[in-house]
């Protein structure tokens, strides 16, 4: 075996150009999908211009809130550029320099502050997209969605506690302060108290029977209106989410992105040079010079799996270094990845040599290579849900029958310990071995026929 | 060419079939060390079909084919060869494919025997196809077979070439090597053939030296007896069905 494989790395060496595209293309492939699901390195660039001014306070209550964290709220979620005037917000947001432009108004403090009064106005903020793109202009909209939530739940949160403070001043009593003067409020619990107190000592009759009832009402409000304490502190909140994950296990989308990556140049690289390199045995008419006793059909198709394989991990292990430059990957879980890159490529090579043998033309061969991996590579990235339940069982059907999808499931599960199981997708990745080696051992009967 | 020795070759009943086809019809005959035995037929005879046969690329569905172990060697119609190596790269390749002792020795013997040692480090690309089809047969002989089977050797090749493919096959049989090659060239048999197998859709209709084969066709087509040998022969495969 090593002499051919020796014959098949001279060949490659031979042709520099075709061994460079081998290499390049598949990595170029992967980058660009592994970027495009990618979450992203940068925040989101948002132009930020703030009319309201600086010595506005927000009063909520008693209290009196700087308008300035508003902007510290925002700008440590997105990256914010400063602009000086609305229309300076329009040009950056119509040159695509920022996704989208945030205008807090002049009048939104007071706006704002209008809320714990008779005549409150709803405080408006502006928001500047420019939807040339269908994508772009729905990731604005959640990503203003959700900032908008969080500052209308944090404000929620402010009422509801101030709320809350007034009832317990109400029923326990204490000082309030208002108009620069400081008032003593004596609170439910202790009228209730005082009443109690006095009540004997009136004489049985309409009085004190009018006193019963202003202190039973003083007893009932108090008792009350501490059940009422906690539910205005849920509603700022009333629903609180409990996430409880029943199926898979999700890495980082970072990670995920990588194996991504990952896989697909292992596959390219795999399948195309395995599948590849038997046609050319075909091609220079050697294989049955090779196969009349010099190598047998099976040690032949091993060969090709094993330069495949070697050619995947080198590769493969080029890609993640070079990556490293950029992110942070899990160097300690090396003998996993290794783990995982042979037995992918291995799967993956098999199916190379399936589908060599069965096109047996070289060119053939790179076609439907590309034709089958690309395909199938994307539809392993479609997640649950996204489809309806039919298409979607079609599709896992699809996947589960080419090496990929279980070979991204295994580097997915090397690089990162959240992944999913690692054993279950070797387990996967031998069975369609095995699967594959036999479609090529019988495809290989037909191989050297005109 | 002694007649008694004992067959380097033995093929019995040979029979080969695709789907309802019958390609080969229980063809049988012997070659003999140092013999050099041309198939001839015209196109669709089986000739190709026989000779991978005997060479074991293909398994015969009734028949038998005697031969020892690994000593045939088999030169295909097409150069069996990698373009991108270098003549030594392919010889050295199928030389330790073969599990020779001596590799590089047996490269250098090759080299020297096909005239081809100055252009050892030539890609085989670069060459002429007759270069070419001279690293195919060498490779077929790495083996130093007993028997070399050579399915239409001369195809492709200028007249130059030609001479100078004949002139290496003769030396080799010189030596005692069996030599069973096919060509539907039926002068080229005639001249550097020893014996003639003259097949026919799958039917060994002839097998004897080329003074017999003329003798048939005096026989079997008076008419075209004194006329050339590749009209003499098609009269005669005329005469006789085919």
């Amino acid at each position: 075996m090593r002499w051919l494989l020796l014959k098949d790395l001279q060949i490659l060496r031979r042709s520099p150009l075709q061994a460079a595209l081998l290499v390049a293309y598949p990595i170029l492939i992967a980058v660009l999908v592994g970027l495009a699901i990618s979450p992203g390195s940068e925040q989101s660039r948002i132009a930020f211009l703030n009319e309201v001014p600086s010595d506005a306070r927000i009063t909520v209550g008693g209290a009196r809130l700087p308008a300035s964290g508003v902007e510290d709220r925002i700008c440590g979620r997105v990256e914010c550029v400063e602009v000086g005037s609305r229309a300076e917000a329009v040009e950056e947001v119509e040159s695509g320099d920022v996704q989208a432009a945030l205008i807090l108004p002049a009048d939104l403090v007071n706006r704002i502050n209008s809320l714990s009064t008779f005549t409150p106005r709803t405080p408006r903020v502006e928001i500047l997209v420019n939807e040339d793109n269908p994508v772009k202009a729905q990731l604005v909209d959640d990503r203003v969605d959700a900032l908008l939530a969080e500052a209308n739940l944090a404000i929620a949160k402010r009422i509801a506690g101030e709320g809350s403070r007034y009832l317990e001043l109400i029923i326990d009593g204490g000082e309030f302060k208002a108009l620069g003067a400081t008032v003593q409020i004596l609170g439910l619990r202790a009228s209730a108290g005082i009443l109690a107190a006095i009540e004997p000592e009136l004489p049985p009759g309409p009085l004190r029977e009018s006193l019963r009832q202003v202190r039973s009402f003083a007893e009932q409000a108090r008792d009350n209106l501490d059940i009422a304490s906690p539910l205005i502190d849920r509603l700022a909140q009333p629903i609180a989410v409990e996430k409880v994950t029943v199926g898979g296990s999700s890495p980082p989308l970072e990670s995920f992105a990588i194996a991504v990556a990952a896989t697909l140049t292992l596959a390219f690289v795999a399948i195309l040079l395995v599948a590849g390199s038997l046609a050319l045995e075909r091609e220079e008419n050697a294989f049955a010079r090779l196969t009349r006793g010099l190598v047998s059909r099976g040690g032949l198709l091993a060969e090709k799996v094993v330069l495949g394989v070697l050619a995947g991990l080198v590769v493969t292990l080029l890609m993640l270094a070079g990556l490293e430059f950029f992110v942070s990957l899990r160097w300690d879980r090396f003998g996993l990845w290794l783990a995982a890159i042979l037995a992918g490529g291995v799967a993956l090579g098999t199916a190379g040599a399936a589908l060599g043998a069965l096109a047996r033309e070289v060119r053939a061969v790179s076609l439907l290579a590309f034709m089958v991996t690309l395909p199938i590579a994307f539809l392993s990235l479609v997640p649950s849900g996204a489809v309806g339940p039919g298409l979607y069982d079609a599709i896992e059907v699809v996947t589960a029958v080419f090496p990929f999808e279980p070979a991204l499931r295994a580097l997915t599960a090397a690089l990162d310990p959240a992944g999913p199981s690692l054993g279950a997708a070797l387990a996967q990745l031998a069975a369609l071995t095995a699967a594959y080696a036999v479609i090529a051992r019988l495809a290989l009967r037909r191989f050297a026929a005109p | 060419m002694d007649g008694t020795a004992v067959a380097a070759l033995r093929a019995s009943g040979v029979t080969k079939r695709y789907d309802e086809e019958e390609a080969l019809k229980g063809v049988s005959f012997e070659a003999r060390p140092g013999e050099r035995l041309a198939v001839i037929g015209p196109n669709g005879a089986g000739k190709t079909t026989l000779l991978s046969i005997l060479a074991g690329i293909l398994d015969p569905d009734d028949g038998s084919v005697e031969a020892p172990a690994g000593a045939v060697g088999w030169v295909p119609q097409q150069a069996a060869l990698y373009r991108r190596l270098t003549v030594e790269e392919n010889l050295l390749l199928f030389a330790r494919l073969e599990r020779h002792p001596d590799p590089r020795g047996s490269v250098a013997e090759m080299l020297e025997l096909t005239g081809l040692a100055e252009r050892r480090e030539e890609i085989v690309a670069r060459l002429s196809g007759g270069n070419q089809q001279r690293i195919n047969i060498a490779i077929g002989l790495l083996a130093r077979p007993a028997v070399l089977l050579l399915d239409e050797p001369s195809v492709g090749l200028d007249p130059r070439q030609r001479a100078r493919l004949w002139e290496f096959v003769s030396g080799l049989a010189d030596n005692g090597t069996a030599v069973v090659f096919s060509t539907h060239d039926i002068q080229e048999a005639e001249r550097y053939a020893g014996r003639l197998l003259v097949l026919a859709d799958g039917e060994a209709l002839f097998d004897g030296a080329p003074e017999a084969l003329r003798g048939a066709v005096r026989a079997e087509a008076p008419e075209a007896a004194d006329r050339d040998f590749e009209t003499a022969f098609v009269a005669y495969l005329h005469h006789r069905g085919h």
